[in-house]
């Protein structure tokens, strides 16, 4: 890893000007340009003829969302993100509150509503939620910093993403929710929750699984849609049920099987002619894999990679406890996308509505990944500033 | 902003504890194990399994519109065309470039109604019908518009959006009624017709022989259909995106026998004589004929009165019309080939095959002198000379040179005693079994003997018993066969059913025989030369071999031809008058006239002849229903055909002879 240009601290006081020098994250930024690119690439051929007379529409505004999202990124990395810690009720207050207003909304236009929707722009809680709470609970552990081993920590810290995580299934984006509760989980494994307390957690999850799923539908009793229920087990059984949701994956399965080594490029049809359905969001891993073949896919996951890497490397190198935990949600969230995401295309993961990060099409899940990369960014440059106080040179 | 006055000393930096870098590593191991199995995966679908999903997604994407084989043209022998094909503009709409469901299209169908004669609602109905067909292929509206429609839509095309002008093939008949019973028509292939070996390779749409010629050579006529590949999106809506097609294959075209020039001949003397036959007060409302080479079976005309225009079906026929073709089950129609299916009693056309059946088995002795007197008794009966007239005791020649009634219903009497000796002449003959006509129908008649008529008394007394009618007229009365039924068998009357076309084969079989002292063919009828292909190269030769050889006792033989001979050349002779200022040395005929009762209707005329000629002998069979005396009706028409044939000027004699 290339050093930053910072003198040793004997020589002469650190000057607050050079920090405005400090570079950001060079593979993380890399990462995130290089993913950009490939969203607007992809969007660009997928969504060529979705919209009659308007091909770039897609295009456009995806790249409003991403300048916007990385002045956000730019903004973020600036600020230092320990000072957010202070605002953590507001911050959890906003998480609650913005997701009540779009179920409420959404009660109020009879049916379900996922977004607030602006003049310019439909706005999803849910979705800005994810970095929300990922500030708070990395706040509520810190404060119980020393109480961690005990189960009411562990408790408290799973209600307060439960809390959230039961309004957005309820609106209903069952993906957001599951991401909220693998956050929490993984910001308190990082943390150093024991083992027990871990484990019943998983116990936990296996239980209410199998009674959403099983028992309760037995009784009578639909905590899910049906519709949820079939996504989530279509998957398991493909051939069943070739016309509804074992149709979309069996059809996004053939476009990436198609793209065989080098991808159809323009020879693409799975995609561009409408048989993959969502082709410019849920399902935007099936264009890379049919256009660009496996060496397309395998160049996203690299980027991907990069990315998760820099993430984890975040975490490590992080200054506080604080920031290593948001690191950990932010890789938790990133981690666990990628792979239900991916994994829904190529049809070893149910259909849940996760959204890929960076390359899906959508305002709100672009700049809330961005601004998740400019925190890691802010967590960044301030170990660096802090490191280079203490003369120690950081190697992650 | 100081990086100082932000590290709070309450919250030390973090070294890195050995917890912390165990939960990190198996948080990064986590991802590790994730990228390496969506790795494995998409190794296994991408490149392991990539070929598979290819086909799967080209299956998808692409779908095949039939583009429709020009069909084979039916030619003469002499190369000229029967049926051939014609390009017209078809009116057809496009489902997905419809304006939207709901007034806008219902305005369109209006207009375009308005414009082709149709109502919005058939538009609707051939639109919903078409795409449930082949839901991305556009719905043919009308086939033959005319050009004044099709300027206009070419002109106002934005007023008819999604509907196009595509140039069809369709069939197209030139001579209209000619010969039509036998060129047959065509038309979309059915549903039970898929479900054929016949129609295996053929695809649902396409236009395949119904009838005739049509049907039984369609295999040869309609060539390979080609494949437009559209590429299609979800909905099954082509996009812009085409894929190579592939070019149909042109049908073969069919060189048949039928001599274009005797054939349209043909069928105006038939006309010719119909037409007489009504001036004299004879309904005369159906006739038939053939014309073939008695040496090979080759036929040169065959026709049907009355007949249809198979351009008809190019457009559908509503239900009465198609009725109207098809007629009554007992008089038949149009559509019914009379020369094939016709079921006849022949008269005293049948008169040579007694005779050979009676010589040949010793019953007859060609010198005696039989049936003096007008009439001849058996037990209570009496079977008569037509007009009571008497002819004396005559020889075998003279008999069939006057056609004497007595004298055959005599040789009836004696023939009965020695069992079928008619029926199995007749039969070796080709009488009453199918001749083997590359036509999808045919009869196969009835001669009647003794096992026959105790059969159908069986049959009637079974259907009487499960239906409980009185009779079921399968006979008229349940009794034995008797001598009466043998003596009018003899005269080619009684039960005895069959068609021109057997009779054809049966003359035909004697005459060669005749050339060839006694040793004859059956031959195979037929109307199949060649199939050539599009350039003209011959794809195969159509040459039936007989059905069989017969042996005929020569001596015997030429008796009998010697009579038919007399009849036709000899004063007396029944068909003398018929071919008065013909050149019998050059082209002599053997003719024998006939006339068929069939009570309540009208006699039917019948006239059978061979004409001889080294080159080009030809044997014509001519029937015409309610059409009086062989002699007054379709002697007359036979002699039009063999003049157009041997080219001597056309001349309608009616003959005089009364007799049957």
């Amino acid at each position: 890893m290339p050093l930053s240009p910072i003198k040793p601290t004997d020589e002469q006081p650190v000057e607050p000007p050079r920090q405005l020098r400090m570079p950001v994250d060079p593979m993380l930024t890399l990462a995130v340009l290089g993913l950009a690119v490939c969203s607007i690439v992809t969007l660009g051929a997928a969504t060529r003829d979705l919209i009659p007379g308007q091909p770039n529409y897609y295009v456009n505004r995806q790249l409003i969302y991403l300048v916007v999202g990385v002045l956000g990124m730019v903004v973020l990395s600036r600020l230092d993100y320990a000072r957010l810690r202070q605002f953590k009720n507001g911050i959890y207050a906003l998480l609650i509150l913005s997701i009540l207003a779009v179920l409420a909304l959404g009660h109020a236009a009879r049916g379900s509503q996922r977004a607030i929707n602006l003049p310019f722009f439909s706005f999803q809680a849910s979705e800005l939620g994810k970095v929300l709470l990922i500030l708070a609970i990395a706040a509520f552990v810190v404060d119980r910093a020393r109480r961690l081993r005990e189960r009411e920590t562990t408790a408290r810290v799973m209600i307060a993403a439960l809390v959230p995580a039961m309004f957005v299934i309820a609106q209903p984006d069952l993906g957001s929710g599951m991401v909220y509760m693998v956050v929490a989980f993984t910001m308190l494994f990082v943390a150093g929750t024991a083992w027990r307390h871990l484990a019943s957690l998983l116990v936990l999850v296996v239980v209410s699984l199998t009674f959403v799923l099983v028992a309760a539908p037995a009784a009578g009793v639909h905590v899910l849609k049906p519709y949820q229920v079939a996504r989530l087990t279509a998957f398991l059984h493909p051939s069943s049920n070739p016309q509804k949701e074992g149709y979309q994956q069996q059809e996004s399965k053939i476009a990436i099987g198609a793209g065989q080594k080098f991808g159809r490029g323009a020879n693409a049809s799975q995609v561009p002619n409408g048989f993959v359905p969502e082709r410019h969001t849920d399902f935007i891993f099936a264009a890379v894999g049919e256009r660009y073949g496996f060496v397309g896919a395998g160049l996203v996951l690299a980027l991907y990679a990069l990315l998760i890497w820099r993430a984890l490397g975040v975490l490590v190198m992080a200054k506080d406890l604080f920031g290593s935990l948001i690191a950990a949600g932010i890789a938790a969230m990133l981690m666990f996308q990628v792979f239900v995401n991916v994994g829904m295309t190529i049809g070893i993961m149910p259909i849940t509505g996760v959204t890929l990060p960076l390359m899906s099409y959508g305002g709100s899940s672009v700049i809330t990944t961005l601004l998740a990369v400019g925190l890691l960014q802010s967590i960044y440059v301030q170990a660096r500033a802090s490191a280079s106080l203490k003369g120690r040179v950081l190697r992650y | 902003m100081s990086a100082l006055e932000r590290v709070r000393p309450s919250e030390p930096h973090m070294p890195v504890s050995p917890q912390l870098a165990m939960r990190v590593a198996i948080l990064g191991g986590l991802a590790m194990a994730m990228f390496a199995i969506i790795f494995f995966r998409l190794w296994f679908l991408q490149v392991l399994s990539g070929e598979q999903y290819v086909q799967q997604a080209d299956a998808n994407r692409a779908r095949d519109l039939p583009i429709a084989a020009p069909r084979g043209e039916i030619l003469d022998r002499a190369g000229q065309a029967l049926v051939s094909s014609r390009t017209t503009n078809a009116v057809q709409i496009v489902p997905s470039a419809l304006p939207a469901a709901g007034a806008p299209r219902l305005a369109l169908y209006r207009r375009l109604g308005r414009l082709l004669g149709l109502s919005p609602a058939a538009i609707e109905a051939l639109v919903v019908h078409g795409r449930s067909n082949l839901r991305y292929a556009p719905v043919t509206i009308k086939t033959d518009a005319g050009t004044g429609v099709l300027t206009v839509l070419a002109e106002r095309q934005n007023e008819f959006p999604g509907v196009v002008q595509q140039p069809v093939s369709i069939r197209d008949y030139p001579h209209g009624e000619m010969a039509a019973q036998v060129l047959g028509y065509v038309g979309q292939v059915t549903k039970p017709e898929l479900k054929m070996r016949a129609f295996q390779s053929v695809q649902q749409g396409t236009v395949v022989g119904q009838e005739g010629l049509e049907y039984y050579y369609d295999r040869y006529l309609r060539g390979k259909a080609g494949v437009q590949r559209v590429e299609v999106n979800a909905e099954g809506y082509p996009v812009a995106a085409r894929l190579s097609p592939t070019a149909p294959q042109a049908g073969h075209s069919l060189r048949v026998t039928l001599d274009l020039g005797l054939q349209k001949a043909s069928e105006k003397a038939l006309l010719d004589g119909i037409e007489h036959a009504r001036a004299s007060g004879k309904p005369a409302n159906a006739g038939a004929f053939v014309a073939m080479d008695p040496r090979n079976g080759q036929v040169l005309s065959i026709g049907s009165y009355p007949s249809f225009d198979p351009n008809k079906f190019a457009k559908p026929l509503t239900e009465t019309e198609y009725k109207q073709l098809q007629g009554n089950s007992t008089e038949g129609g149009p559509l019914t080939d009379r020369a094939v299916n016709g079921t006849y009693p022949t008269g005293s056309t049948f008169k040579p095959i007694t005779a050979m059946g009676a010589l040949e088995s010793g019953v007859l002795d060609p010198n005696a002198g039989l049936g003096a007197g007008r009439c001849i008794y058996v037990s209570t009966q009496q079977f008569c000379n037509a007009g009571q007239a008497d002819y004396g005791a005559v020889s075998l020649v003279d008999a069939l040179r006057v056609s004497s009634d007595t004298y055959f219903f005599e040789v009836g009497e004696l023939a009965n005693s020695h069992g079928d000796v008619i029926q199995r002449k007749a039969r070796e003959l080709g009488i009453g079994r199918k001749t083997g006509i590359d036509l999808p129908e045919e009869l196969t008649g009835t001669v009647p003997n003794r096992l026959w008529r105790a059969h159908q008394n069986e049959l009637e007394l079974k259907c009487r018993a499960r239906t409980h009618r009185p009779s079921c007229g399968i006979v008229a009365e349940i009794r034995p066969w008797s001598v009466g039924d043998n003596m009018h068998l003899a005269v080619g009357q009684g039960d005895l059913v069959t068609s021109p076309l057997q009779m054809a084969v049966a003359y035909s079989t004697l005459t060669n025989a005749f050339m060839h002292g006694g040793e004859g063919t059956v031959v195979t009828p037929h109307l199949g030369l060649e199939v050539d292909d599009a350039t003209g190269g011959l794809v195969q030769a159509l040459s039936p071999p007989p059905a069989r050889h017969v042996h005929l006792n020569y001596s015997d033989l030429s008796l009998v031809m010697g009579g038919i001979h007399a009849a036709a050349s000899q004063p007396g002779g029944t068909s003398f008058d018929v071919w008065n200022g013909w050149d019998q040395a050059q082209h002599p005929v053997y003719g024998k006239t006939g006339t068929a009762q069939r009570e309540p209707k009208e006699d039917q005329s019948w006239y059978m002849c061979y004409v001889g000629d080294p080159q080009r002998p030809i044997v014509i069979a001519v029937t015409v229903e309610q059409g009086g005396f062989g002699a007054e009706t379709a002697a007359p028409i036979a002699r039009l055909i063999a003049s157009k044939w041997f080219g001597r000027p056309a001349k309608f004699v009616a003959g005089s002879s009364k007799t049957r």
